[in-house]
Order: C-alpha cells, then sequence, then structure tokens
C-alpha cells in the first residue's frame, strides 16, 4: 500500500525534477533556498536585507582598521616607530615628526578630566538613584541628557568665551588657553554617559540589600556608601571606561581652549594640543602625498588603537557584569 | 515575665488603607512570640512596625505606642539607628551582601565603629556560632557569601545580626523560601536563641508556630484577634475566628 503511493508518486517527481532542469537559472535558486511563494521570496529578501545593514557596520569597521593601517603603517615606518612615538618634538616643516607630546596631552587630559568627572558623576548618580525625592530627580535627570545632547562645537565656543578667560584671570596667566580648560571642558562632557550608566547599575542594587544594611543599624548615607556602590562596582566602572573612551577620542571642544600648541604637558596651564586636535589643526596645511601629511594618518592610527584598547577593556567589565 | 516589647493601641495606615487597628501586645523578655493569620492580615506589618523598618514606606502613619523597655520607639528625639541595632531583624528572602562571608558579618560592628581585626575576628567567630553555621564557613570566611545554599545564606543573615549584639529578633518568615531541612535547622537555632534573646517571628506555618513559640497572636484584618500562650491558642482558643485558622477552616 505505501509503496504503491510511492510509485504512484514517482513519474511526478521525475517530471518536476526535469522541469528543473530546464528551467532558468533563477527558478532553480527559487527551489535551492525553497522559496515556493511569494511570502517565502518576501521573507528571504528581508532577512537578505538585515543581513545586508548588518554587514554594512562590519564593513565599515573593517575597512576603517585597514584603511589606518595602510595609510597609517609607511609614515609610521619611514620615521621609525620608537622616534615617531617617543620623539618629544613635532615640527612638521623641519620633518620632526615625534608624538610623545600629542600622547602624553591626551593621557593627561584624560586623566584629568576624569579626576573631577567620576567622582561628580557617580556622586550625582547616587544622589539621582537613593536620595532625590523623584521631582527633583526628574529635573536632574532632565538636565544631564541635555547636557548630553549639546554639541561639542558648543562646548567648546562656551568653554573659549566664558573658561579660558576666567582661567586666565584667575592664575594671572598670559592666555587661559590651556591644559587646565581642556580638563575642564572633557570633565563636563564626560558627565552624561557616567551619570546614566552609573545611575541605572545603582538602581539595579536589590533593595534587600539596603533593607538589610538599614536594619543593622546603617544610616542612609553609610548604606548608600557601604553597600550600593559596591554592589554596583562593575557598572561604575563600566561608566568610567566610557567617559575614557568619550575624553580621548574628543577634538572639536578641546581644540577650542586647549591652546593648540604641539608642548609637553609640563604643568597644567601649558598650551598643548591632543592626538585628535593635531590631526584636525594640520590636516588643511599638509601638502598632500608628504610625509607630513602621511603621518597625521599615523596619529590617527595611534588613537585608534587606544581606542580599541579602551573597548576592550569595556567588554571584560560588561562581561564580569554578566557573569557576576 | 517582663516585656521588653510592647506595643499600645497601635494603629497603622499605608496612604488611607488602616493595616493595623488598635494593636496591643506585650512581647516578654527571653520568649518566641509567633505572629499568625492569614497572608495581608498586618502581621508582617506590625512586625517591620518594631524596628521602624515601615519608616521606609512612603505614605506611612502611625498612631499609639511601641515601647521598647519602657521607651516610645516614635518619640522624636529616638535614634532609629541605635534601636535598629539593638532591636535586628532577619528577612524572609536570605539577603546577604555580595561580600564575603567575613565581611557581611562584620558590616554591623564595622558600621558602629569596631575597626581591631582581633576583635572582629572575634564577633565573627562568635556569631557564626551561635548561628550554628561556623563548622560549615569556617574554612572560607573570605568566599562570598552568595556562593553558599540558600539554607547557609540565612543563617549567615541570623549570624550578621547577632553581630551587633540586639536583645530582640525579628524573624518575618525567615524559613519560607527554604528546604525543610534548613528550616528545621533554623527552627533549633530559635530555640537556642531564646536563652539570650527576645524573638519575635512571623510565620504562616501552624506546625512551626506550635514547635519554636511560647506565645502566639494571631492577626486578622490588621486586627490583633487572640493573643496567649501557644498552647492555649491552639488547644483552647477564646475567639471562634481563631478556632477557624488554625483548624484550617479559612487562611
Amino acid at each position: 500500500m505505501e509503496n504503491e503511493k510511492i510509485l504512484a508518486q514517482m513519474p511526478d517527481q521525475t517530471k518536476e525534477e526535469r522541469a528543473v532542469k530546464g528551467a532558468s537559472a533563477l527558478t532553480r535558486l527559487k527551489n535551492r533556498f525553497g522559496l515556493h511563494t511569494a511570502r517565502d521570496v518576501l521573507e528571504f529578501s528581508v532577512h537578505g536585507f538585515f543581513f545586508l545593514c548588518g554587514f554594512l557596520a562590519v564593513a565599515c569597521v573593517l575597512f576603517i582598521s585597514v584603511y589606518l593601517v595602510v595609510s597609517g603603517l609607511p609614515a609610521m615606518l619611514e620615521i621609525g616607530v620608537a622616534d615617531f612615538l617617543l620623539g618629544d618634538t613635532w615640527t612638521a616643516r623641519q620633518g620632526q615628526f615625534g608624538i610623545l607630546p600629542f600622547i602624553l596631552t591626551s593621557v593627561a587630559g584624560t586623566g584629568g578630566a576624569i579626576l573631577i568627572g567620576v567622582p561628580v558623576g557617580v556622586l550625582t548618580a547616587m544622589f539621582l538613584a537613593k536620595v532625590a525625592n523623584n521631582k527633583v530627580a526628574a529635573v536632574i535627570r532632565s538636565a544631564v541628557s541635555l547636557l548630553a545632547g549639546i554639541p561639542s562645537v558648543v562646548y567648546g565656543l562656551v568653554g573659549m568665551v566664558v573658561l579660558v578667560p576666567a582661567v586666565q584671570q584667575a592664575f594671572g596667566l598670559s592666555s587661559g588657553a590651556n591644559l587646565l580648560s581642556a580638563i575642564v571642558v572633557l570633565a563636563v562632557m564626560i558627565l552624561p554617559s557616567i551619570i546614566n550608566v552609573a545611575e541605572t547599575s545603582l538602581r539595579a542594587v536589590p533593595k534587600e540589600y539596603e533593607e538589610a544594611s538599614l536594619a543593622l543599624g546603617a544610616t542612609h548615607i553609610e548604606t548608600i556608601f557601604r553597600v550600593s556602590l559596591p554592589a554596583a562596582r562593575s557598572g561604575v566602572a563600566t561608566s568610567i571606561v566610557l567617559g575614557v573612551g568619550r575624553a580621548i577620542g574628543e577634538a572639536m571642544a578641546i581644540i577650542m581652549v586647549s591652546g593648540n600648541v604641539a608642548n609637553m604637558p609640563g604643568s597644567l596651564f601649558t598650551p598643548v594640543r591632543f592626538l585628535t586636535t593635531a590631526i584636525t589643526s594640520e590636516m588643511n596645511y599638509a601638502p598632500a602625498g608628504s610625509l607630513w601629511k602621511e603621518s597625521l594618518f599615523s596619529i590617527g592610527l595611534v588613537l585608534f588603537l587606544f581606542i580599541m584598547l579602551i573597548n576592550v577593556i569595556l567588554n571584560v567589565f560588561i562581561k564580569n557584569k554578566k557573569e557576576g | 515575665m517582663q516585656a521588653i516589647l510592647k506595643t499600645e493601641h497601635l494603629d497603622l495606615w499605608y496612604g488611607t488603607n488602616q493595616a493595623l487597628k488598635d494593636v496591643s501586645l506585650d512581647m516578654p523578655e527571653h520568649q518566641v512570640t509567633a505572629l499568625i493569620g492569614p497572608s495581608g492580615c498586618g502581621k508582617s506589618t506590625f512586625l517591620k512596625t518594631l524596628d521602624r523598618m515601615n519608616d521606609l514606606v512612603p505614605g506611612v502613619r502611625i498612631e499609639g505606642k511601641v515601647l521598647y523597655r519602657g521607651r516610645n520607639i516614635f518619640d522624636p528625639d529616638m535614634d532609629v539607628t541605635s534601636l535598629r541595632r539593638h532591636v535586628g531583624m532577619v528577612f524572609q528572602k536570605p539577603n546577604p551582601f555580595p561580600m564575603s562571608i567575613y565581611d557581611n558579618i562584620a558590616y554591623g560592628p564595622r558600621t558602629h565603629g569596631i575597626r581591631g581585626k582581633r576583635e572582629l575576628d572575634e564577633i565573627v567567630e562568635r556569631s557564626l556560632r551561635g548561628a550554628a553555621i561556623w563548622d560549615e564557613v569556617k574554612d572560607r570566611l573570605k568566599k562570598s557569601a552568595l556562593s553558599l545554599s540558600g539554607g547557609q545564606q540565612q543563617r549567615i543573615c541570623i549570624a550578621r545580626a547577632l553581630a551587633v549584639e540586639p536583645d530582640v529578633l525579628l524573624m518575618d518568615e525567615a524559613t519560607s523560601a527554604l528546604d525543610p531541612i534548613s528550616t528545621s535547622k533554623i527552627e533549633d537555632l530559635i530555640a537556642d536563641l531564646k536563652k539570650e534573646y527576645t524573638i519575635v517571628i512571623v510565620t504562616h506555618n501552624m506546625q512551626q508556630a506550635t514547635r519554636v513559640s511560647d506565645q502566639c497572636a494571631f492577626f486578622l484584618h490588621g486586627e490583633l484577634v487572640e493573643a496567649g500562650e501557644t498552647g492555649q491558642i491552639f488547644s483552647v482558643p477564646k475567639d471562634k475566628r481563631t478556632e477557624d485558622y488554625i483548624t484550617g477552616r479559612f487562611g
């Protein structure tokens, strides 16, 4: 009985196969992916479109990485990697391409911004998550999101018009455009990301922990510092790394307040140039095809490596958070 | 027997909803008082009022008195942190801090200013012994308290509460999240602890109430229906509602 049924179907199947063989390439493709109805075709094409979109992001990252290496490496090798990274003088017109001042400035600027931004940001987050009443918290939170939305050029502008003269007067300097001003601007710029991420992780601390602490006779503030904050530490660490990433990649705001001179960052009052601003300020002047221009791409490569490193650290934190 | 904790005409509202109605109850020293009653009857609310943990609930309003050693805990000059130090609490769900076992126990004493390592070591050992868990954890005090089983975690929480040397221990359904073996360990522990502490427990488990308590208080819809010696409550309840509840006619 079963066999008869199968035998009866056989001729049809063979016919179908024959038809497929003779059919156009398109039909064959359709059958191969199981696209029998119009709905299947739509499903398949939407899948394909999604894949394309996803691939686009990957392609961009790949392209940028490859492009930076290809365009940045030759100049670095020509100058000598050690001379390039550790040379303390940058006078491109005289063929001196040492970017140590830029590296140290970026590190010092970011470090300074973290030193100011993290305590202020984390304390704000603690206030928002644990202390402030709903109304006050709502006002502060919307102010913080607004702060995050302000374009960096506006930070630079306000810094230049307000902060730089203030620093100049306060410390009796010939110019207020220096490392200190850049640090202050960066510190304000990284506040929103620190506050948001830290607040979210503080809110996620189970209230049972806090109740246990209060029931032992700890005060509200003791509880926040000794139970809530340690319980949220991986989130707070993530927020700090995010802040570092934001600070080290910033160019527009700090080019206007940092003085933009290729000095070693000897003191807070030295006019300095960052990795980012070194690129933006000279890209238009360097003649095409010159070692000077190519070395700017090399700076880009160094900056890129810094950002990659920060991303790796960030991923480690996020992974730890999921596991812990 | 002297009452170390007593309430007098205690009323409590959450917003407009009255959760406790004119509750007057004595909790004698070195005895176990069990609060029983169906869900939502106010027994947990009552317990949380005794160490003022209800202060944390927005919109709560309290009238009447809670006397701890003769002093009204709602007096304006009452120091809440010092009250909570003397009246400890163990919660329904084991809630050790995400820290090492040692740091969990040392948290309270450190909060109250004890810094010396030797002194802390002593307190940690004494508290863990007091909660009958020292032998199980003495070799891994630096391990995270979250790595322990639920029953062990709950005994860590009891040890943590003992570390600040309270007079009274409040336990809010402290065994309801645990397996029968852990539950019986904690019941044994309660029997042991009442030599030194006064204990008030909330329980849904009638057998538990008969096993561990000296005194029982039956709550219904925010009212204290009947309170008395546990044997009497379970054998000859005075109130019809108490009888209906303990015989399982509702609840």
